[in-house]
């Protein structure tokens, strides 16, 4: 099962395969569930994202009921944060990061497989809110009140019936497992590294894990700690967020952005943990600035904590209030500017080819600094009055979540499917499937942001002809359906490679990290026998016994 | 890679120890969030009792449970020096000592509903206090569950000396949840009294 690369034939009962894989604590196996179950809901996202791009092609469309339409955003929101992003990312991290540092398994394997559970139970109790109720065709009793459930529209008062209970105990679930997900990166990273890899050697996709282990554990609590708050009002009669017995509803605001900005570095950061891999590789020079990299990602996290406000400007805190996050969100700039520095000082002199990973990475580059930079335009306090919660907002987080988040997943897929099946993705489709999203991104995103400085709102059904804003929504709702086309092309290849795609060997793209040491894919065990390292770049050394890294370490 | 060993031998922090202490990390943020919220509603009540009204110091609960946390160290001190009578004595004290302050709570709260007719609805005070106090029992009780099943365990003699790192990693929680009611204790009691 090792080293053929066939397909897989079912020499076993297919009951005993099912059980395998359902009771599985295999660091490999449950990372592979996490990826599929993310694609899955990514498919169901962005259908979400198709309907919603139909009914607002033009104006004054009745494609959509506004009731549906609430859920559809509601929904694509939440899933695609919770139940694509997280999975996929929890997935390749499960998957990698006990390879690369040349362990066995993680930490707490049981522990794993009940994260993995939690988030996927979560996932599906929440679509079942799409049968309860009504019928399929109204969305049922799905969530609407968007992703961030803002009270005191979140109360009983003003959501009767469950459709909020789905949003909070679906998260609530699938929390858990993260938090599980966050203890198992950081035992695992500090405790089961093989001899010799020092936390100075371990390669950044490990470090990046990481930190994005530590950030989950204070990031993803107080989100569990709202939605306790919010299941006591709706049901014991509590006050947290009633705002007839005083309370605040300002205040879910606070404990959800607390949560809920700190959530997107934990999205980033194994993102760039991705491209830090790939950019050396394909660059064929090792990584510039391993320290700084290092210190710019964990300096990223412990700022990350301290900007949540930033998406409460127009609230109405206090002008020093808003000053303190204008500053620190502009602060936590600085740590991402000089990876992308470094990254481009990895690229310069290097000898670079332009295999679909590559191409990826590079769009990534471009558009993470692009979605960045109307990022910190939105930080300035007075121009986020203008344009908070305008399509102005929704351009930007989809640039850093599509262009930069996507992008890095897709390269993260044509880079390392082969070391997980055994077999190369086929680089024509990858081509085609690279070229076309890059296209249809850029016109649905590009185009977005228009609409957003001519003071369209976010989350409106449909809006009035007449204000100029006709032409940019039909521009980015035609570019939706080449990103549609594109990632079809990409399932074709994924399916077609993991059946007739050419054997990779262990070592398909002349890599230097420890996971290409192994088999692909690896065996059960990973290795058979424990690693020893002495460099950054365990694999150059042995390719390379004149001239190892660990001489200028 | 090649196979010569390094010069020291390769040591890592213990996975156990690492584990519970990101537990402790998330769980602390949790009660931040809570003890947060608490003193953000602070004097903001409509109507309804204040916590001077209604809020008597838990004194004897308190000792128990801060006593409870010298007493695990004990016991697991005479686990590693193999003195197993020791360790089921202390361990025991400790169980006991968690108990009594459960009994003082439910004793406080029956007071509470029945004579004050003060609820987790009645005012803001209401909600964060039974919350925030709720929370942190429930913690207890998931700790004294913890201890029961190690006492169980050490009844009929399955608790040997090199069990006594995992009964560290557990009284790091134990620890913690004393810690945290230092906070909650200090913040419901002095602090808003």
């Amino acid at each position: 099962m090792a080293s053929e690369a066939v397909p897989l034939t079912i020499r076993q009962n297919p009951l005993a395969v099912v059980y395998e894989w359902l009771g599985t604590c295999d660091h490999k196996k449950i990372g592979l569930m996490y990826i599929v179950y993310a694609l899955l809901f990514f498919v169901v996202t962005g259908w979400e994202a198709v309907l919603m791009r139909i009914q607002l092609a033009h104006a004054n469309s009745t494609f959509l009921s506004p009731q549906l339409f609430d859920r559809l955003f509601t929904l694509h929101g939440t899933t695609g944060v919770f139940f694509v992003a997280m999975p996929i990312l929890f997935g390749f991290g499960n998957y990698l990061v006990p390879l690369m540092i040349g362990a066995r398994d993680m930490a707490y394997p049981r522990l794993n497989a009940f994260g993995f559970w939690m988030t996927a139970f979560g996932g599906l109790f929440l679509y079942a809110s799409l049968f309860a109720g009504d019928s399929v065709a109204k969305a049922g009793i799905a969530p609407d009140v968007g992703w961030f459930a803002y009270a005191p529209l979140t109360a009983v008062a003003f959501s009767p019936g469950h459709s909020t209970d789905y949003w909070n105990l679906s998260l609530l679930l699938a929390g858990v497992g993260s938090i599980a997900g966050g203890v198992n990166f950081v035992a695992t990273i500090l405790s089961m590294r093989c001899p010799g890899m020092t936390l100075g050697r371990m390669p950044l996709l490990a470090w990046m894990n990481l930190v994005m282990g530590g950030l989950v554990l204070v990031t993803i609590s107080p989100l569990t700690a709202a939605q306790l708050m919010l299941m006591a009002d709706r049901y014991l009669g509590a006050h947290f967020f009633d705002t007839q017995a005083g309370g605040s509803a300002v205040l879910w605001m606070h404990f959800f952005w607390i949560f809920g900005h700190p959530e997107v570095y934990v999205l980033i950061i194994p993102c760039f943990a991705f491209i830090s891999e790939i950019i050396p590789v394909f660059s064929r020079k090792a990584i510039f600035g391993y320290p700084a990299m290092v210190a710019a990602t964990t300096s990223i996290g412990f700022v990350s904590l301290g900007v949540w406000a930033h998406h409460m400007f127009t609230v109405g805190m206090p002008s020093y209030g808003n000053a303190f996050f204008v500053l620190t969100t502009m602060v936590v700039a600085v740590p991402t500017g000089i990876k992308i520095f470094n990254w481009l000082a990895t690229m310069w002199g290097g000898k670079i080819r332009f295999a679909t990973p590559m191409l990826f990475a590079v769009g990534f580059l471009f558009q993470f600094l692009i979605g960045g930079l109307t990022g910190i335009m939105l930080a300035t306090a007075p121009f986020d009055w203008q344009l908070g919660n305008s399509y102005f907002v929704v351009a930007h987080f989809h640039y850093v979540i599509v262009g930069g988040i996507l992008f890095s997943i897709f390269a993260a897929f044509y880079y390392w499917f082969p070391k997980m099946t055994g077999r190369m993705m086929d680089e024509t489709l990858g081509q085609w499937h690279f070229w076309m999203f890059l296209i249809g991104f850029h016109l649905t995103f590009d185009s977005l942001h228009i609409p957003g400085l001519l003071g369209m709102p976010r989350r409106v059904y449909t809006y009035e002809a007449g204000r100029g804003w006709e032409s940019w929504n039909m521009i980015a709702s035609v570019g939706v359906i080449l990103q549609g086309a594109a990632v079809l092309v990409f399932v074709y290849n994924l399916i077609r490679s993991g059946v007739r795609g050419r054997p990779a060997g262990n070592d398909p793209w002349d890599a230097w990290t420890l996971e290409w040491a192994t088999t692909s894919p690896p065996p059960e065990y990973n290795f058979a026998a424990v690693p020893v390292v002495e460099s950054r770049r365990p694999l150059w050394d042995v390719k390379h016994p004149d001239d190892p890294d660990s001489k200028y370490e | 890679m090649t196979v010569a060993a390094n010069e020291r031998a390769w040591q890592l922090p213990s996975r156990g120890r690492v584990g519970m202490i990101c537990l402790i990390i998330a769980e602390s943020a949790i009660f931040m969030i809570f003890v947060v919220a608490y003193i953000f509603y602070i004097g903001k009540s409509l109507s309804g009792p204040t916590p001077r009204e209604v809020l008597a110091v838990p004194i004897v609960g308190t000792i128990c449970l801060l006593s409870s946390s010298p007493t695990i160290h004990w016991a697991i001190a005479s686990l590693r020096r193999g003195q197993a009578a020791a360790f089921r004595i202390f361990w025991f004290l400790t169980l006991v000592l968690g108990a009594i302050f459960i009994g003082s709570t439910i004793l406080e709260w029956h007071h509470l509903i029945y004579q004050d007719n003060f609820t987790i609805q009645t005012n803001l005070f209401g909600t964060t206090y039974y919350c925030l106090v709720g929370l942190h029992a429930l913690h207890v009780i998931v700790g004294l569950i913890g201890l029961a099943l190690v006492m169980i365990l050490a009844l009929i003699g399955r608790v040997k000396r090199e069990h006594s790192d995992r009964c560290d990693v557990f009284s790091l929680y134990w620890h913690f949840v004393d810690a945290v009611w230092v906070v909650v204790f200090t913040t419901v009691y002095i602090v808003s009294r």
